[in-house]
């Protein structure tokens, strides 16, 4: 009986897909830092419920996790060169990054959100109360403490953003997928290459997941001392 | 030297503090007492900001505010020149002993972090925490956070400490411990406001005891006068009841 799979050319094909790899994680890495900072002050404005700021911030998330990635990632793309002349051609990694970056900073503000309520209400009277500035009650207390509990779910996220990255091969970004896509439709072996492929996310998924075990196991043994 | 001239605070229509006038000189150890829901930690977190008034006066040393015109200004100010210390410790989880008593001397008074930490380690050693200094609070006893509450407090250098029933929360066996303490400052003429069910320190510390009724001040005067010889049937009414409690809990 012949081999069902061709585990010469899957074995060829990780240097190859290796090289397409950095690309992948520096997507997923950029649109990570941006969403944290986006989320971080969504969440703020949330919280300290800013008039004006605070509906505007509820349209936004709600339009976000409202519609599918890959729609958004094709209205910047496609779209909003259309609209702002200026913007005669965006880069598809630049869209990737963008669309990442909003569309994670909808879901991740509200986890921040929970976190920062969940700190105790005490503290924040015991900060007021020797006259520190909502800022520094947020910098210097709040923040730090949410950050303990949102972490673990922050990272769910991070661990979803980098297997949303392979949507950027439908704007033409030769990625770690749009590699795959491309070797397979040469050899035609497309079992073999799109296995090889989810192999390539699952290991990274998996490192990632592990980091994220014995982060948390860290961030539990803060303050015990 | 804190003044306050017609206090008034209201919860939904409600007026739980109904115009109090209240002086307290420099170094003086009040004591309020009273009933459940009487108005009196809405009296102390009103002197902090922690609630707005809705009326009156409030003077803290050459602060001035006509509380209803206060400007974020004036609140932080006024908080800053009075501290308190929270029934149920309220401390910064994410900081060390030492750390939650250099925290205001950092953040407030913009001291350098080597300053601010010696000045913490003098008050560990006032409050007898020494060897707790790089503690957190989830691992000390309520007592011993208290007590970092206390110090806390104490770090501000505010012209009055408020208390809020500091011993409320505690077992009993670290009750002693925190008012210890508070004699201490007592000792040292601390202004303090203190809010408590401790008739015992009342009687022993205060140089004041103030009986407050549904928002107002009924009655006050010096410890020996108030309980001996209570003019106001409420107050006479309040005493007998707290009495005959701490009575039956001592005789248990
Ligand atoms: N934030 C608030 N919103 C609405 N009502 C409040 C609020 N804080 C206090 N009150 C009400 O104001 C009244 C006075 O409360 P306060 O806590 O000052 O009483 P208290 O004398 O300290 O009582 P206790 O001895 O039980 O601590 C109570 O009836 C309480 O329910
Ligand atoms: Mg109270």
């Amino acid at each position: 009986m012949m081999s069902v799979l061709d585990f010469d050319y899957m074995l060829g094909l990780v240097p190859v897909l290796l090289r397409y790899l950095p690309l992948t994680l520096q997507m997923a890495a950029v649109g990570m830092a941006l969403a944290l900072v986006l989320a971080c002050g969504l969440a703020v404005i949330r919280v300290l419920r800013i008039p004006g700021l605070n509906a505007a911030t509820l349209l936004f998330i709600s339009f976000f996790r409202g519609t599918p990635l890959l729609v958004q990632l094709f209205l910047f793309y496609y779209g909003l060169p259309q609209l702002l002349a200026f913007l005669t051609q965006i880069n598809g990694i630049t869209a990737t990054i963008m669309g990442l970056t909003l569309h994670f900073s909808a879901y991740m503000a509200e986890s921040i959100r929970a976190a920062i309520v969940g700190v105790d209400r005490s503290q924040t009277e015991a900060a007021l109360s020797i006259g520190m500035t909502n800022g520094q009650l947020m910098r210097r207390i709040v923040l730090p403490q949410a950050t303990r509990v949102a972490v673990p779910t922050l990272m769910n996220y991070f661990i979803d953003m980098i297997k949303a990255t392979s949507l950027a091969f439908t704007l033409g970004v030769t990625e770690l997928m749009g590699a795959t896509q491309k070797e397979a439709a040469g050899s035609f072996l497309y079992f073999e290459a799109f296995i090889t492929v989810a192999v390539f996310y699952w290991v990274i998924v998996e490192l990632l997941a592990w980091c994220q075990r014995r982060l948390e196991t860290r961030l539990n043994e803060a303050y015990r001392r | 030297m804190i003044k306050v001239q017609g206090l008034v605070k209201r919860f939904g229509g409600v007026a739980v503090l109904d115009g109090i006038d209240l002086a307290i000189e420099q170094g003086e150890i009040i004591v309020v007492i009273g009933p459940s829901g009487t108005g009196k930690s809405t009296l102390l977190r009103c002197l902090n900001f922690l609630e707005r008034p809705d009326a009156g006066h409030l003077t803290i040393g050459d602060l001035e505010v006509d509380v209803t015109r206060a400007s974020r200004a004036d609140m932080l100010e006024a908080r800053r020149r009075t501290a308190f210390v929270f029934q149920n410790y309220a401390l910064f989880a994410n900081k060390t002993a030492l750390g939650n008593i250099a925290e205001g001397l950092i953040v407030v008074n913009r001291w350098p972090k080597q300053k601010a930490h010696a000045r913490a380690r003098e008050i560990l050693e006032r409050i007898g925490l020494t060897d707790k200094a790089d503690a957190y609070p989830a691992s000390l006893s309520g007592g011993q956070q208290q007590r970092v509450g206390i110090g806390r407090a104490m770090a501000a250098q505010a012209e009055v400490i408020l208390f809020d029933e500091p011993t409320s929360s505690l077992d009993p066996e670290w009750v002693e411990e925190v008012l210890a303490l508070m004699k201490q400052l007592a000792h040292e003429r601390q202004t303090m406001l203190v809010v408590t069910h401790e008739m015992g320190f009342a009687r022993d510390v205060a140089d004041r005891v103030i009986f407050m009724e549904g928002g107002r001040i009924v009655e006050q005067g010096p410890p020996s006068r108030l309980f001996g010889d209570p003019q106001d049937p409420r107050t006479r009414d309040f005493l007998r009841k707290v009495l005959a409690n701490q009575v039956s809990l001592e005789s248990t």
